[in-house]
């Protein structure tokens, strides 16, 4: 036959349309970060290779607020999600079920089930009844409000790791009389370090997207990075925000490439 | 198991309390007094006074007239409650057509490729959804790339308005939503036995029949729940629609957000919180009923 060999997988079309989607996906992106490096001021015209507006946003002191105050805040979260929900994580799988396990799974993952938009209204109310009674402006709402919601984003590739996890290791240990402090510090840490890497790493980039619950719940003066970018495009865009938001997905795409090799190692 | 312990249960609770009580005082327990909020009575300026009253949920459907209060259905409200639900289901939709064959042309690469273009879908995914609305914006202004492209190609003479309009709110979330379509989509994919469309070509089937009658039926659980995973996010979608819908083009979120804001009614916004929160758990039930009992069919 002079067609092309026939291929039960091939489906006409298909191909062509994923590649397309492909580029689609990316073009936006990309034409964002071509643009943060444009000389020109318009928005719209290239006017040759430039740094002026990174060094414009490195310069402005909203900037250099909003970056420290998202670093302290995703830091803080990451840390704080990923011990707990490693914790957590041990409980759920490391032993024999238990009554109650189905509501910990449930409140674990309740975050990724209410749109965000509800919880920050609910914060919102619970939050603003507390400023009152203890008059408390500080960082601590929108770090509690970061670690709570990064933890499921933290819990699943440490889950992940563990349900991997051959259990003959720690029976071994315990079989040589490790107490079960030291099965944990000697034998199970050690193995599950990629997962709770991995894990931190979710849960820092979950902290630095998070829009709407900051947006929310912060108190005056408190932007974060997206949320001083929220603020900028609701005036005119100037390409400092391109700056910005290349340097964000800079980050974002970095840590993302370092989760993927630690979770692909696996196995 | 390592070490048995005494009593498993109560160590297992005792290393699952602090994130439990985390997620109590930050996320999970507020709820309830979101639902208390929605039976008071607007503050004057923001919150609540102590009185309860239905009359927040009367407001959600229902308008009165200040002057002879009569009742009439509160079309503004019901406006949005329609935008909302027909740009959801039309994301989930789209997301689907693009969604499909990108997930099956992925599940299609040879195995060492497969990481690589998965690794392509999962970086948008992970990417600052304000960022990747913006990316969007800057595409389609007057003043963008698209139109500037379509002007210089000459294919119209005046920028299109798209920007501020509800197709621009649809791209946006189709944009951003599309990844959470491919990626259950693929898991259905992946564990596909593909001997199956030889069966169904020797069998002297199309290519449409083996589509729509051996690939559809059994990659169900992935279109089922990549479908849940759009829509719920899209219904309650926030930063997309203020973005590029602009002001006239609100969904439930940002009419709730405007409750606590300009529109200083927080038992109304309460209300409204909760409905969208009924019609998403109505939603995730949907998907756990169906995908148990594809599990319990499959063995």
């Amino acid at each position: 036959m002079a067609r092309r060999r026939f291929s039960v997988t091939r489906f006409p079309g298909f191909a062509p349309i994923a590649l397309t989607a492909f580029v689609l996906l990316y073009a936006p992106i990309i034409i964002i970060v071509i643009y943060s490096f444009n000389a020109s001021d318009s928005v719209a015209l290239w006017g040759g290779f430039s740094l002026k507006w990174y060094v414009a946003a490195w310069g402005n002191e909203a900037v250099q607020d909003a970056t420290l105050r998202s670093l302290v805040i995703a830091s803080v979260a990451a840390c704080v999600s990923t011990i707990v929900a490693t914790m957590a994580a041990i409980a759920t799988t490391r032993r024999s079920r238990f009554r109650g396990q189905t509501f910990i799974y449930v409140m674990i993952n309740q975050p990724l089930m209410v749109p965000e938009i509800v919880t920050a209204v609910a914060l919102l109310i619970f939050f603003a009844a507390i400023r009152v009674a203890t008059g408390y402006q500080g960082l601590g709402y929108l770090i509690l409000a970061h670690s709570a919601f990064c933890i499921p984003f933290a819990y699943l590739p440490i889950r992940a790791r563990l349900e991997g996890m051959d259990l003959s290791l720690e029976t071994a240990a315990a079989d040589l009389y490790a107490t079960p402090w030291m099965t944990f510090r000697r034998i199970t840490l050690p193995l599950l370090a990629p997962g709770i890497a991995a894990g931190a790493m979710l849960a820092f980039v979950i902290s630095l997207d998070t829009v709407v619950i900051t947006e929310f719940i912060k108190s005056a003066g408190q932007d974060t990075l997206p949320t001083y970018m929220l603020g900028q495009l609701r005036r005119a865009i100037t390409p400092e925000v391109n700056a910005i938001a290349t340097a964000l997905l800079a980050l974002t795409v970095l840590l993302l490439t370092a989760f993927f090799l630690l979770t692909r190692r696996r196995g | 198991m390592a070490a048995p312990p005494r009593s498993p249960a109560r160590t297992s609770w005792l290393l699952s309390t602090p994130a439990l009580l985390l997620l109590i005082f930050g996320a999970a327990g507020p709820l309830l007094i979101v639902l208390v909020y929605a039976f008071l009575e607007p503050g004057e300026y923001s919150g609540v006074v102590w009185q309860f009253t239905t009359e927040a949920w009367f407001r959600v459907f229902f308008e009165r007239d200040i002057f002879d209060g009569t009742v009439s259905p509160a079309d503004a409200h019901l406006t949005i409650f329609w935008r909302s639900l027909e740009l959801s289901v039309l994301t989930t939709l789209t997301t689907f057509v693009i969604g499909l064959p990108m997930a099956w042309f992925i599940a299609t690469r040879p195995a060492n490729q497969r990481a690589i273009w998965l690794f392509l879908i999962t970086i948008p995914f992970w990417t600052n959804l304000l960022i990747r609305t913006f990316a969007i914006m800057e595409v389609i202004r007057n003043q963008g790339i698209l139109n500037s492209l379509l002007i210089r190609l000459g294919v119209i003479s005046d920028p299109i308005q798209i920007l501020y309009t509800e197709t621009a709110v649809l791209i946006g979330m189709a944009y951003v939503y599309l990844p959470l379509m491919v990626l259950p989509l693929f898991a259905a994919i992946d564990r596909f036995d593909f001997r199956l469309l030889e069966a169904g070509y020797d069998l002297y089937a199309s290519r449409w029949q083996v589509l729509r009658r051996i690939v559809l039926p059994i990659v169900r659980p992935g279109i089922v729940a990549g479908s849940i995973l759009v829509f719920v996010p899209s219904l309650g979608a926030y930063v997309t629609p203020r973005i590029l819908g602009g002001g006239k083009n609100m969904m439930i979120g940002n009419f709730i957000e405007l409750q606590f804001g300009q529109g200083r009614n927080w038992p109304l916004g309460a209300a409204l919180s909760l409905i969208l929160l009924a019609i998403v758990l109505i939603a995730l039930l949907i998907y756990v009923r169906v995908t148990t009992r594809e599990d319990s069919r499959h063995g």
